[in-house]
């Protein structure tokens, strides 16, 4: 079984493994990094989209083994000491997201489509979410958080900020600061 | 999660709080069913049958057995005598046929995706190949795909030893039950009497978690994790089907991606993985792919409908006659022949009908096992009675709502009971009508509408009306008895106040996206006057929530909400009484406000969280009282509540290329008091996007051979972001009657009045060609081929157009073929 190294969340792991596995089984299954979902097996939900050097890959179509020596971030590095991404507090204020099943997906490639377009307007957003199916929403409250969160990103926050790697990137919303994760406990 | 500032006397009950549920939810801390490992777990994969209708002559699984990592194989043989059948809860008539419905098939398979073997092995990657080794010999029988072939006697059958594919027919008449007149007579006396048939066609649920179950059987109780909508029902059920005490096993429905009615069932995988850990004595944990979905979850709709109305020159409606035919599929699921019937309920929907038939005849064919699906009944009775008062409406050469107002029940005229004799407890369509008119546009968008046709522009502007009600709030029991329904409808709740004030709500519904814990939160919260985050609501565990009848049917807020509200009520009383004692005053003399009990004319009182510590103490209590603020309540409704509404459509036909968009929806939904608006909005928006889906976009599809072959998501089309217009929305708020917070239900509207909106707009724009329907998905192809062959529109490809939802017509059909 051929022997791979790879960066996810800011940890380095070094596994043997089958050459078959898919990149969103290597992460749940060997990592237990189960944030990342499968929705289907034909890469047209995009509920496991991750990103793989700063770029949004659907998770199900990437053999682990391509992920060989590159970087993984997931939904779960988004949020750090327990304060939300500018992205994930939008999708909450917003109620951009119902069962929550595909919303790590939707999210994480709402972050590539601003780090490719800063400004979108509403039928860029839709068009830069095609690949990523939400049966309960119908949309409309996805696309408006990501508008919200685009205003609340700086612009430049691409692909450099989400590195959870040793040099942490300086995080670009001033409300990151004071957003707490709590799940409505006080 | 986001500290508001708020004024602490702010109600809760209409506040747009932002959902406790999010923050796992958006940082991936979650808990599906298939997050979950155990030691020593197995997994488990299920081998499907290929073809529709076969016997199983052979199955060979020595191969299998022996592949790497194999713990177990397991045929229909083995189980035969120990799997039971598959349970149906609602025999429609006495007379119902039900045929033997195996979790593992034993002699014949009935449909393409039927389990017929299962193997347990280390990894589940393991499990899968060794399904690839497993032989089995499959001896070809007639396959059953048409509805209306079926339901006739010269039909091959899909069950030999039923004698027939009519498994039940179910009949309402106003004359008989004394509701109504004669619809015969009213169709002889007709001055004007229209025809039509409608299919409904058949739908996946498509809800975007793939179903999972989890089974520990190394406790004293089995424990059981599954990614269902109905915990309680599958426990109960399990026990019977398996005949496993009841009080041996317990049912975890963890965070749950989504339903709409397609996790209302009780499954053979959730049996299938149940006999396997039993057997191995280890727990043993199923994941369907998505394909497995597509072909073995239940399927929603499929109906054909015959309609008859009469009506007078004036556009009075005087009768309505219902003829259904509804595929089953294969087997009868769980609810599955009751779904027509709750639409049988509805037909008459907002309106005043003098006389009303329905009759509907349940039919099997050799396809994927129908259930419900989100409204299930109702959305297509609506769409049926709204795309004929559409047909009236041209037939009379009249405006659509003006037809709608000449036979609606005025606000003034509730309670109304209706002609399939249910009581309506309250509603105002004049004033849904009127603001959706008013937000809409309606004027302008005809005004368009005439300039488009008087220049014959290629592309065409239709407008689409459709007005609703549902029957939600599922249901007073005494109802579904009288409906052959196989329980109650009652809800459970239990409010309990721990020492330290903070409050523990237990609820029997089983939330998977609607947002409970945050409503019940902020219901339970302003009964109590304790702070919305000290409120815990704790659901979908058959041991912390040991009662409960779960979610569907838009019932939770009103039968599982106002549950919550009388517990909530009976702490009051239970507190006062301690209060009162250790105040020293009568009960009588305490006012209950705030969460504080006030001695009446005095500065003295107590707060709830004082009476919960002294309660807790029980140093000095009342005698006879116990030493808790606990109580709870078990809510049986006395009537159905009727959410209503009026929803508007402006949709662009491109008569060249056929393709359809949805340039304005307007909805305005009468959802009774509104807990949180933020919550109800997102349910109206989800809605909207499942019934558009179903005009336009959807369809589940058999080969001749009966395989399925929209059995990915690359080609059953659930709608993306591009697809979908910005919905605009608004509310009325008229409060139902029946329950203390007058509340409605919300979770199907959208879904219910969406489909006929749209699909109206598309013969609308449409009409001038001499197109009087297009059946539903109104794809490119089939709206391009209702244009080029007019008035053979209803003829068109049995098959779907589904495929092409955002596609280029004119690049896949150059030539208009069926695919």
């Amino acid at each position: 079984m051929p022997r791979i190294t790879v960066d996810v969340d800011g940890t380095t792991y070094t596994d043997d493994v089958s050459p078959r596995t898919l990149l969103v089984q290597y992460l749940r299954e060997q990592l237990g990094k189960v944030g990342t979902v499968v929705g289907c097996d034909t890469s047209n939900c995009g509920a496991c989209t991750v990103h793989l050097d700063g770029q949004s890959v659907k998770s199900c179509s990437v053999l682990a083994v391509q992920a060989d020596g590159h970087e993984v971030t997931t939904i779960e590095a988004l949020a750090r000491d327990g304060r939300l991404h500018p992205v994930q507090r939008a999708f909450h204020d917003n109620h951009a997201l119902q069962c929550g099943f595909c919303t790590p997906g939707m999210i994480m490639q709402a972050l590539d489509l601003l780090a490719e377009d800063p400004e979108p307007d509403d039928e860029r957003i839709r068009e830069g979410l095609e690949g990523n199916l939400c049966r309960c929403t119908g949309y409309q409250n996805i696309v408006r958080a990501v508008r919200e969160a685009s205003r609340q990103m700086r612009p430049g926050a691409g692909p450099a900020m989400e590195h959870s790697g040793r040099t942490p990137a300086p995080r670009a919303s001033t409300e990151q600061a004071d957003t707490r994760v709590t799940g409505g406990q006080s | 999660m986001t500290a508001t500032p708020v004024s602490p006397s702010e109600p809760e009950i209409g506040r747009a709080r932002r959902r406790k549920e999010d923050a796992r939810l958006v940082t991936g801390r979650t808990r599906w069913t298939d997050n979950m490992s155990l030691p020593g777990m197995v997994h488990l994969a299920v081998l499907r049958s290929p073809v529709a209708h076969a016997r199983i002559s052979a199955v060979d699984t020595t191969e299998a057995r022996r592949m790497p990592g194999v713990h177990e194989v397991v045929t229909g043989a083995d189980l035969a005598e120990r799997q039971g059948s598959m349970p149906c809860a609602w025999p429609v008539t006495p007379d119902m046929k039900t045929p033997y419905a195996p979790a593992l098939a034993v002699e014949e398979v009935h449909f393409a995706g039927e389990a017929v073997a299962m193997v347990a092995a280390r990894s589940a990657a393991e499990a899968r190949d060794a399904l690839d080794a497993i032989d089995v010999d499959y001896e070809d029988r007639e396959v059953v795909l048409d509805i209306e072939a079926a339901a006739r006697d010269d039909s091959p059958l899909v069950h030999e030893e039923l004698g027939t594919n009519r498994s039940a027919t179910w009949t309402f008449d106003s004359a008989e039950a004394g509701t109504g007149g004669d619809v015969e007579q009213a169709l002889r006396d007709a001055e004007i009497r229209l025809d039509r048939t409608f299919r409904q066609q058949r739908l996946i649920p498509a809800f975007m978690e793939p179903r999972s179950v989890l089974v520990d059987p190394t406790g004293e109780q089995y424990t059981v994790w599954s990614s269902t909508q109905v915990p309680h029902i599958l426990r109960t059920m399990m026990a019977m089907t398996l005949g496993v005490g009841e009080h041996k096993i317990r049912v975890i429905a963890p965070d749950v991606g989504g339903g709409f009615g397609g996790k209302l069932q009780v499954t053979p995988e959730e049996m299938l993985t149940f006999l396997m850990a039993e057997r191995l004595g280890r727990p043993v944990k199923w994941t369907e792919s998505r394909s497995e979905t597509m072909v073995s979850g239940h399927h929603g709709r499929d109906q054909v409908q015959r309609l008859s109305l009469a009506a007078r020159a004036d556009g009075t409606v005087t009768g309505l006659k219902v003829d259904l035919l509804a595929d089953m599929g294969a087997y009868l699921r769980l609810i599955a022949p009751g779904i027509p019937v709750l639409g049988a309920l509805m037909f008459n929907a907002i309106y005043k009908f003098d006389s009303y038939r329905f009759t509907c005849t349940n039919v099997f064919t050799t396809k994927t096992p129908t259930d419900a699906y989100r409204g299930a009944g109702r959305p297509e009775a609506t769409f049926a009675i709204e795309r004929m008062m559409d047909e009236l409406a041209a037939e009379l050469d009249m405006d659509p709502l003006e037809v709608r107002r000449r036979n609606w029940i005025n606000h003034d005229e509730f309670p109304f009971d209706t002609v399939a004799g249910l009581t309506y407890d309250s509603g105002n369509y004049e004033a849904a009508t009127d603001r959706a008119v008013e937000m809409f546009g309606y004027q302008q968008l005809r005004d368009e509408q005439l300039r488009r046709r008087q220049r014959g522009d290629t592309v065409q502007l239709g407008i689409g009306v459709s007005t609703f009600t549902e029957m939600c709030g599922l249901a007073p029991s005494r109802v579904f008895g009288s409906l052959s329904y196989g329980a109650g409808g009652w809800e459970h709740s239990q409010v309990r106040v721990l020492p330290t004030g903070k409050v523990e709500v237990v609820t029997g519904t089983s939330p998977h996206g609607q947002g409970h814990v945050t409503a019940w939160s902020q219901l339970v919260a302003d009964r109590l006057g304790v702070p919305f985050e000290d409120v815990e609501v704790l659901h979908g565990d058959t041991q912390s929530s040991p009662r409960g009848l779960d979610t569907y049917g838009s019932r939770s807020l009103a039968v599982g909400g106002v549950a919550a509200v009388r517990a909530a009520d009976r702490v009051i009383d239970k507190a006062r009484s301690i209060a009162a004692h250790l105040l020293e005053c009568s009960e009588q003399d305490l006012d209950f406000s705030a969460g504080r009990f006030s001695v009446r004319g005095t500065d003295r009182g107590m707060e709830l969280t004082e009476v919960a510590l002294a309660a807790f103490t029980a140093h000095d209590l009342p005698e006879g009282v116990e030493p808790n603020l606990d109580a709870e309540v078990s809510h049986d409704p006395e009537n159905f509540s009727f959410p209503h509404g009026t929803h508007l459509c402006a949709a662009e036909v491109d008569t060249e290329t056929g393709r359809v968009r949805i340039r304005s929806y307007v909805c305005v939904d009468d959802v009774g008091t509104v807990v949180n608006p933020l919550v109800v909005e997102g349910q109206v928006h989800g809605g909207l996007a499942q019934g558009i889906a179903q005009a336009l976009y959807e369809e589940a599809v058999h080969d001749e051979d009966g395989t399925l072959t929209t059995a990915t998501l690359a080609d059953y089309l659930v709608p993306s972001a591009v697809d979908l217009p910005e919905f605009h929305t608004d509310r009325t708020e008229t409060e139902a009657t029946s329950n203390p917070i007058g509340v409605k239900g919300v979770g199907e509207a959208g879904t219910i009045a969406s489909t006929p909106a749209v699909v109206n707009a598309v013969v609308d724009a449409l009409r001038p060609y001499g197109v009087t329907d297009v059946r539903m998905p109104c794809s490119p192809q089939r709206v391009w081929r209702a244009l080029s062959g007019a008035r053979a529109s209803s003829a068109t490809a049995a098959e779907s157009g589904g495929g092409l939802g955002s596609v280029d017509p004119d690049q896949a059909f150059p030539t208009g073929g069926d695919r």
